[in-house]
């Protein structure tokens, strides 16, 4: 049954891919791989990939979508039909197609027990995480402890992006008053009164997401990229001056450098109590508290970083006049 | 068929992989490519969660007579990568808007176009 799921919903994909890669309205694009995304989201699931199908959910469904839509109101809603001849890159795909497929015949079968990706690390994350780290949510375990250097690059990197996207947009023009070309949409009552239902409980749902990592699926991404979205949502139903009333600029940005700063915070401090950078047994005196008390710290971190990230990615986005 | 069935899932990643490297040698439009870019980064995705898939496994949260457990490695490697991913997006659509601004189109041909013509 479960493969059965699998080969459908991989198949489903498939088509979408293609009808992306055909079709030449932007706009459909967009939404189409919205759906993509979504679907992606679904094998997660059936993978049993809980929290990244949380994360794509969030994030390639959510974001991304509004932030490439926001691009084509921009620039130019439909392609222009290409010139040139589709022979050439058909060839190259088909070549290297091929020979990954080639490729493959070697690999070790899908859901193989004894494949080799199995034999090694995993099996001690999966059988000591408990007895050090003390979360029954292994990939927590793994993302904010044994890993966590991985992670506060990670972490490092969004905050780099959010700041190029300010500084690329900071030149371009603005819009000039609350008519330009992002109008709020309160007009519509339906909108406007769901969502006044809707988000408090995404707000209170990120909260849940965050601080219930250790045990369930969840933790600072998750919980960060959902705190956005509430945010969007009251952004593009009640306008983006009013959403800009709480969080300005400045706001956003001491926010997104806080997350940061209390990561790197974290390993500083164990470094000074005598343990290594981010080795958090050194915080209380036993090893499993500093576990949690570290791990909640910088889970907290990235779900202040990200959440800020986010936020003002899609506000910096609005912002924009389009160009003539 | 076992083959087959063992073997699919890489095959449909090889598919999308390809898929979107399509998009992005053969279309010309900025914001075209970037979807293509991303429609390759999510068949990575796929198969490094694929790998990681143990049959009749369970989500990697410990409970009582849960095992066997899918391996939980390359779900923090590409959890981490899909918000990076966003991210990249994001900046690379700014790079667009600021094309925009510069040429007045996003279309590759019209660039290259603009740049011979200086």
């Amino acid at each position: 049954m479960e493969q059965l799921i699998n080969v459908i919903l991989l198949a489903m994909l498939a088509i979408v891919a293609i009808a992306t890669a055909k079709l030449k309205d932007l706009f459909a694009t967009i939404i189409l791989f919205g759906i993509y995304s979504l679907l992606t989201a679904a094998i997660f699931v059936s993978l049993d990939a809980v929290d990244v199908a949380f994360t794509e959910a969030a994030v390639g469904a959510g974001i991304s979508t509004i932030l490439i839509l926001s691009t084509i109101a921009l620039t130019a809603r439909t392609e222009k039909p290409s010139t040139h001849s589709v022979f050439l890159p058909l060839l190259v795909v088909i070549v290297t197609g091929v020979t990954l497929v080639y490729g493959t015949l070697d690999m070790p079968g899908f859901a193989d027990p004894d494949a080799p990706v199995q034999q090694h690390v995993a099996p001690r994350y999966l059988n000591d995480s408990i007895n050090e780290v003390g979360m029954p949510n292994v990939v927590t375990s793994v993302l904010a402890s044994y890993r966590s250097y991985d992670t506060m690059g990670e972490v490092v990197v969004i905050f780099t992006a959010g700041i190029s996207v300010m500084l690329l947009l900071s030149s371009v023009k603005h819009r000039e008053d609350e008519l330009g070309n992002l109008k709020d949409l309160k007009h519509h009552p339906i909108l406007l009164y769901v969502s006044q239902i809707m988000i408090p409980l995404i707000l209170l749902f990120a909260l849940y997401v965050q601080f219930h990592g250790d045990f369930g699926p969840g933790g600072g991404f998750q919980a960060g990229v959902i705190f956005a979205a509430a945010f969007i949502l009251y952004g593009m139903i009640n306008g983006i001056d009013n959403t800009r009333k709480i969080f300005q600029n400045h706001i956003l940005r001491w926010l997104a450098v806080t997350g940061v700063i209390l990561y790197i915070g974290v390993g500083v401090v164990t470094l000074f109590l005598g343990g290594e950078f981010l080795n958090y047994n050194v915080l209380t005196e036993d090893n499993l508290a500093g576990q949690h008390y570290g791990i909640f710290l910088v889970e907290l971190g990235v779900g202040i970083a990200v959440a800020a990230t986010m936020l003002s990615l899609f506000l910096t986005f609005s912002e924009v006049r389009r160009s003539q | 068929m076992s083959t087959f069935l063992e073997l699919y899932n890489y095959w449909i990643f090889i598919f999308l992989m390809m898929t979107g490297f399509y998009i992005v040698i053969a279309q010309g439009n900025l914001i075209k490519k970037v979807i293509g870019l991303n429609i390759f980064q999510t068949s990575v995705f796929l198969l490094y969660i694929s790998m990681g898939k143990v049959a009749n496994g369970t989500a990697p949260i410990l409970i009582e007579g849960g095992a066997p457990y899918s391996n939980p490695l390359p779900h923090v490697l590409i959890l981490t990568a899909i918000v990076v991913g966003v991210s990249t997006t994001a900046v690379a659509m700014a790079l667009i808007v600021r094309i925009q601004e510069a040429y007045g189109t996003i279309e590759e041909q019209d660039i290259h176009e603009q740049d011979a013509s200086l």
